[in-house]
Formats: C-alpha cells, structure tokens, sequence
C-alpha cells in the first residue's frame, strides 16, 4: 500500500519496501490501520475525536484479549476455534454463581476464578489435541460445539439482566473522562487495563521465556523442534490452556462491559478474532506472530466494524470487507515468504 | 481392501440400527415410505456439502473447505437476482428454474475457481484462504440481500425437484445420488482421481512424479465449488427462498460426515460411498431426534461428542480384537 507512493523513486526503494515487510509483517497491518484512518478522517472530519478513539480502544479490550490466546496457539502450530464457547460457558456459569451463591464476591476474586475456569477448558483441549493426534481445527471444532450445547442443554438459556455488583463496578470504572465540546461524556473503562496486561503477559511469555522459544519452535517445525529436546506436549497444554484462560477473562469484561450475561453472546465471533491475528502477520501454520502485529489486527477489525459506517460504506459490507483483507494480507505475506 | 470394505459395511450398519432404534423408540412411522422420504430429501444439502469437505481433505495440504454453505446461499441469492431480471417465472416456470439453477452453478464455479487459485498461486493455506472467502461469500450475500431473506415464490418445477418423490425417491436425493457416483467415478478410474490421492498422501512425491500440483488443486477447489452450488439450488428449491444465513452449522456438520465416513483429515484417502453413508446415518439420527422431541441444543452436543469419539476411535487400534487374517 504504502509502495504505491514511493515506487517513482527507483526500484530500489520498492525492494527495500518489500524486504521491510518481509521482516516486520506488522508494517503492512499498520499501513492498512493508517489508509483506513485517513480514508475515514478525510470523509468525515468528524471522526478525529477522542470519544471515537475511546470508542474503538473499548470495542477492542474483549477481542484483543481473545487475539493474544489465539497468538499464542497460531504461533505454536495450532488453531482453536472453540475459545468464544469457553468464554460463554465461564462467563454465564460464573455469573450464574455468584448471584446465586456469593453475590459479594469481589472481583478479584471472580476474575481468577475466569481464569481458572476457562485455563481448564483450554488445558482438555491441549491434551485432546496431542492424544487425538488430529488437525486442531476439527478437534476444537468439536470442543467448540460441546462446551456451547452443554450451556445451553445442562446450565441455561435466561439472561441474566442484573449482574452482579462487582461485575457491574467493574464494567462501570473509568481511567479517564472526557467531557466534549458539545457536551458528549466519553470515558476510557478500566478493563482496557486487563488488554494491557494480557498483552504484556503475552509478549513476556513469547519473547522472554523458554516457553516462547518452544512454542514458535513447535510452531515451525515440530520434528525439529522435539529433536532440539522441546517438549510438543507441554507446548500444547500450555499454548491451549494460554488461550482458554484468556477466554475466560474475556468473558468476565465482556459481561462486566454489557451488564448482561447472555449464554448466546459471543458465538460466531471466533472467525474474525483468528482474522484479526492473521492480519497482524501471524502465519497460521505457524512460528510467527507478534503481539504489537496482532494488536494491529485487532484495531484494523475494529475499525472496519464500527467506523465504516462514518463514511456511508453501508455496515452490511463489514464481513465482505473483513474477507478481502484476510485475502489480501494472507496473499501478501505468502508471496513474500515464497521470494 | 479389506479395510475400506469393512468400513462401508460397519457405516451400512449403523444405519441400519439407528432406524431400528428409531422404529423401537418412535413407533412404525419413523420407517414408514413418508418419513422415509422426507429424511431423504433432506440428505442432499449437507451431502454435497460434504462431499465437497471430502476432495479437499484428499488433496492434502491441510485441505478443508469452510466456504461451502456460504458459497451455496451465495449462488442461490445472486442466480435469484439475475434470473429474477431475465425471465418472468410466472411466464415460463421450466424456463425460470433451468435458468437459475445454470447461474447458480456458474457462481459456484466462480467461487470454487476463487478458492482454488488463492490456495494454490497465491500460497495461502487452504484454512485461510476458505475462511476469508467465507467471509467474502457471506458479505456479498448480506449487502444484495440487505440481510433479509428473498422469496422466490411458488414455482412448480422447482418446488417438484426439491420436494416431489419420483418412484419413491424424491428427485434432489436421485440427484445427490448420481453427483456422489460421478465424484465416486473420478476418485477412482480416472487419473486425475489416482494423482489427486497421491498428491494427498506425499506432496512431495507427487511433485517428483510430475504431477501439475497447482492445476490439480485448482480444479479440486473448483469442483468443491459448483457442489456447493448445487446445494445451493437444492436449498433454493425445498425452501423457496434463499437467505445469506441458512444452515450456519452446516459447515461443522459436513466436516463431521466426511470425518465419519473415514476421510483422512491429514489428505490421501476417502471414500464417497463412506461419506454417502455417514451422511444418511447422521440425517436418520438427527430425525429420530426430532421425533422424540429432543431439543437442537442437546442435538449439537451429540454432534461434538459423535466428532470426538470418531477422532479418538480412530487412534485405538481394534485389529487385536479382531480373529487373525493370516
């Protein structure tokens, strides 16, 4: 995208364009979020505002959170379509809990409980998928499908109106309030806070442990990477059992966020959360992928969902546009991995 | 191959028992020629659909084909609205049906070519590259339909096709059947059927045994397509109207009828007939469902469970139960 412009200075500025990308994928995600931006800025000035900005950064918080669970599987090999159930099932059974059983739990309390929960969830899936020795995608497929119909079947179909307090402070918490020219109040919530962690935790884990060593290892070629003495089943549990505790919290913010539980919330989601983390550079067989590339991602998809509108591209084009982009990064960043 | 033979038989069987259960549990009209039938109008959408799973499991390479049911109400919705201009299916119904029933198979030939040339020239997984045309297929399904669904109204030949039972057999499952035999025929006496399974089981040989991978998997991608479309018109004609979100499990079902009917996810072998017969057992299961009255829920959670027991009993090795074949 960016090349367009520059290409009338010489072939030689193109190449080392190209060879940039080659290297940080993560340049090209950016230069998509930047088009994007301007293409709407210019279309409607009004867009430049710090409510908007507030606006996306708080759409991201439950899919950002999702993405680096998934960075972590996709980094290692794998592929988990199942976490938007996992985080269904921990977000209603958990609040179902609380306001029936310990309405004053704090959420200190609830939010490691999420945590746990979903880490369970993900850590089956990690031994389903090395004992099954399967494509994960159709074992999470499966996962996917029970751990949904088991919430609907066995634990409930209600909403849940009235969350709990704890919850409810939580989603409510602002960092920062923002009081506009034409009187509009936007506030920054806290739970950006938790995006902020995770994403930290992860990029910590992949690029300063011996974990994340093993898990792009494992992720670019497991023979070699079990010869070198890695360990694939732990790599599994643990890139599985990453991403299912990520759900978990994901879907304590997502309740904290709507002040509603809702047990059918989040189904369908899990396509454009692994689409966010390819558009961020992360290949989906494997042993790439940083954080800062899917965050990226994540913004790029937010953009598309909820400003597209501002410029008069009719909203019911979002999901086109979402498959023209995973086309055209997924497509750019083969050709530059083949060259 | 004695072990493929006793695989279509051991599927032969299961279907036989669960219409015996479903006679036992629900009474002598589960199994009578009505209920018979309905089932069997029933099969042909997720049949083809996964039939089209199938060919890309086989031709390896982490072949999967998510894009299918979206490619299928794709085809219906943009056929509805170009016939739709054309012809006047109040004037000439027969005219109106052949007409969309050939676009509706051109759009899938389109979307299947789509798939084919991004997996195999531009080099993306076919993971992703089905995903994003997922997404693709159902987008443009959502902006010209505006999300809502479009009617097509009663139109005789085509209602005939998708509901009307010709010797018993209602037309859409004759013709499911003829297209799993035309499939069935190319796997196996053709060579395009024998590289492509080569080509599943070692890429590599396959490319030393100059084998045109590309060509081969563009034209698989393309054949995945047009069965989607033709799905496409099956739904078209049982419904009569074609929405962007029809059979949004359907992309889980039919990767479970392929896996069921013994089709290798890793590429290199399946076996239409196993599919075939995967496909009745599980719309004969998910009939009996319906007749006791259990609800969807429970149904897809019988569907989790069925996938992951057939991906575990697949790792357990049952010859040592078996008498030696020495």
């Amino acid at each position: 995208m960016t090349d367009m412009t520059l290409t009338n200075s010489g072939p030689g500025v193109f190449r080392r364009i190209w060879d940039l990308m080659g290297r940080r994928p993560e340049l090209f995600t950016l230069a998509l979020v930047i088009l994007t931006v301007i293409g709407v800025a210019i279309a409607n000035p009004d867009f430049l505002a710090v409510n908007n900005l507030f606006d996306i950064l708080r759409a991201s918080v439950v899919r950002g959170i999702f993405a680096m669970g998934v960075l972590a599987v996709l980094a290692a090999g794998g592929i988990d379509v199942s976490f938007t159930a996992i985080a269904a099932f921990v977000m209603y059974a958990l609040t179902m809990l609380v306001t029936n059983v310990f309405p004053g739990m704090p959420i200190w309390v609830i939010l490691p409980l999420a945590a746990a929960g979903g880490a369970a969830f993900g850590v089956v899936n990690g031994l389903l998928v090395h004992a099954l020795r399967t494509p994960s995608l159709i074992v999470t497929i499966g996962t996917q499908y029970f751990i949904r119909s088991f919430l609907l079947t066995f634990i409930g179909t209600a909403l849940f109106m009235n969350i709990p307090a704890a919850m409810d402070g939580f989603g409510k918490a602002s960092l920062i309030t923002w009081h506009g020219t034409n009187g509009v109040i936007s506030t920054l919530p806290a739970t950006v806070l938790v995006l902020v962690a995770t994403a930290f935790a992860t990029w910590f884990i992949l690029e300063r442990t011996l974990m994340g060593r093993a898990i792009f290892a494992a992720g670019g070629t497991p023979g070699i990477a079990e010869r070198l003495g890695f360990n694939l089943f732990y790599v599994r549990l643990f890139v599985f059992g990453w991403a299912g505790l990520l759900a978990g919290v994901a879907g304590i913010v997502h309740v904290a966020s709507n002040r509603l539980a809702n047990p059918f919330d989040l189904a369908g989601m899990e396509l454009e959360i692994i689409a966010a983390v390819v558009l961020g550079g992360a290949k989906i067989t494997g042993g790439s992928g940083t954080v800062v590339g899917t965050l990226l991602g994540v913004v790029l998809i937010t953009l598309v969902s909820n400003v597209l509108v501002f410029i008069g591209i009719p909203s019911t084009l979002q999901l086109a546009i979402i498959g023209a982009f995973i086309l055209l990064a997924g497509t750019i960043f083969a050709l530059r991995n083949r060259a | 191959m004695p072990r493929a033979d006793r695989q279509t038989v051991f599927l032969a069987l299961i279907n036989v028992i669960v219409l015996v259960t479903g006679a036992l549990l629900a009474g002598a009209n589960f199994i009578d020629s009505y209920n018979l039938q309905i089932m069997a109008a029933q099969v042909p959408e997720l049949g083809l659909l996964a039939l089209g799973v199938t060919l890309a499991m086989i031709s390896g390479n982490g072949g999967i084909d998510l894009s299918g049911i979206a490619l299928a109400n794709l085809s219906g919705i943009v056929s509805f609205l170009v016939v739709r201009a054309l012809v006047v299916p109040g004037d000439d119904p027969l005219l109106f049906s052949w007409t969309f029933a050939g676009v509706a198979i051109a759009v899938g030939l389109v979307g299947g070519l789509l798939n084919g040339i991004v997996i195999a020239f531009a080099g993306l997984t076919p993971l992703i590259a089905t995903l994003g045309t997922q997404l693709l297929f159902t987008g443009v399904a959502v902006w010209l339909t505006n999300g809502s669904a479009l009617s097509l109204g009663y139109i005789p030949p085509l209602d005939s096709f998708g509901n009307l039972p010709v010797l018993g057999v209602p037309l859409c499952f004759t013709l499911f059947v003829v297209v799993a035999a035309l499939i069935a025929y190319i796997l196996r006496y053709t060579p395009f059927g024998v590289k492509l399974m080569l080509l599943g089981s070692n890429a590599k040989a396959a490319h030393y045994g100059g084998i045109p991978a590309r060509r081969m998997i563009v034209i698989t991608y393309t054949i995945c397509g047009i069965l989607a479309s033709i799905a496409g018109v099956v739904i078209a004609s049982r419904n009569l109207s074609v929405k962007w979100d029809y059979g949004s499990s359907y992309v889980l079902i039919a990767i479970l009828i392929a896996v069921l009917g013994g089709v290798k996810p890793e590429g290199g072998y399946g076996k239409v007939l196993c599919v075939l017969l995967a496909a009745t057992a599980l719309q004969i299961l998910s009939s009996l469902f319906n007749f006791l009255g259990i609800s969807n829920f429970f149904r897809d959670l019988a569907w989790g469970v069925l996938l992951l027991a057939l991906l575990a009993s697949a790792r357990v090795n049952f010859s040592i139960w078996l008498p030696s074949r020495q």
